[in-house]
């Protein structure tokens, strides 16, 4: 019996290991091929923008790190709660390592927005809806970590963990719909699923550019991170001990 | 072409400490992450090395 299930709870990180493990060299090369694709259109094919100058180039990486921010959330909330109610336990560990990437994008969006927010507001920050919930986003991401971190039982770290993350993820709709629900400074929707985009479409395929990107940088650092949990945690897997027998010749 | 030279380009219309703030401070921090990912990686599996060595 015990075979059993060894056997099956450690099948899912060492296959998850072997394919992440080819895919990481590709999600690489296209995470820096459509950055630079998208940087010199952003900054050599899309024009100056008539009312705000140059400053708008902010916008491709804020809009980018912005959207990420927030499907990273749901993402970890997502695998988070599924490690806790189906028992799977590479799936809390991909939530785990989901957590520092979306943090990392919320605060660039805040921090581009802040250097944006400067010239075109006049002011770094205001206190309006749209900032504060993705503030709010940040210390969500940090107190999941926090949390996630200070229980020494794995599992129980998980589970706690992902009751947070379920919670919190009542935010990422306030923050996507805050600038119709009240009266914000910050602008609008950029893209709109049901109406045609507003701004040139040069500065459009710059931003989609950067955004693919972004999604390929997400998934190569996210699996870089996965792979070191795994270990972290798998290391008693006759897999795991083969594998760093492995890297050990291969360092020799 | 935006640019007639790199000092009007670097200038980036007057913007140019707002739009190369926001991408300076990009890259460092998505050099950095993967760098330390990287780096944790290692690590773990120099642990499981280590505790092979040790027998257990």
């Amino acid at each position: 019996m015990s075979r059993s299930i060894r056997l099956f709870t450690f099948a899912a990180p060492s296959r998850f290991f072997a394919l992440s493990g080819f895919l990481l060299p590709w999600l690489w090369l296209a995470a820096i091929g459509f950055a630079l694709a998208g940087l010199y259109m952003g900054f050599f094919v899309a024009p100056t923008d008539a009312t705000q100058g140059d400053s708008y180039r902010i916008i491709f990486v804020h809009v980018p790190a912005a959207w990420m921010s927030m499907v990273l959330y749901l993402v970890m909330a997502g695998w988070a709660v599924f490690g806790w109610a189906a028992n799977a336990r590479l799936a809390s560990m991909v939530a785990r390592a989901l957590a520092p990437t979306g943090a990392m994008f919320t605060f660039l969006a805040l921090w581009t927005g802040a250097l944006w927010g400067k010239p075109t507001w006049g002011t770094w920050w205001v206190w309006d809806a749209r900032l504060t919930s993705e503030l709010i986003l940040l210390f969500l991401y940090l107190g999941y970590m926090a949390l996630v971190e200070s229980i020494d039982d794995v599992r129980r770290a998980d589970h706690a963990g992902a009751l947070l993350a379920l919670v919190g993820a009542i935010n990422v709709p306030i923050i996507y719909f805050s600038v119709k629900w009240w009266n914000t400074l910050h602008q609008g929707a950029t893209i709109s699923m049901t109406a045609a985009p507003k701004m040139a479409a040069t500065m459009l395929n710059a931003m989609l550019l950067m955004t693919i990107a972004f999604w390929a940088y997400s998934f190569a650092v996210v699996f870089m991170r996965t792979r070191a949990i795994v270990l972290e945690r798998e290391r008693q897997a006759q897999w795991v001990i083969d594998l760093a027998a492995r890297e050990a010749k291969e360092v020799k | 072409m935006n640019w007639g030279s790199l000092s009007e380009f670097l200038a980036m219309g007057g913007y140019g400490l707002y739009v190369w703030g926001s991408y300076g401070v990009v890259l460092v921090l998505m050099v950095a992450e993967p760098l330390l990912a990287r780096h944790r990686y290692r690590q773990a599996l120099g642990q499981v090395g280590q505790s092979i060595e040790q027998g257990d």
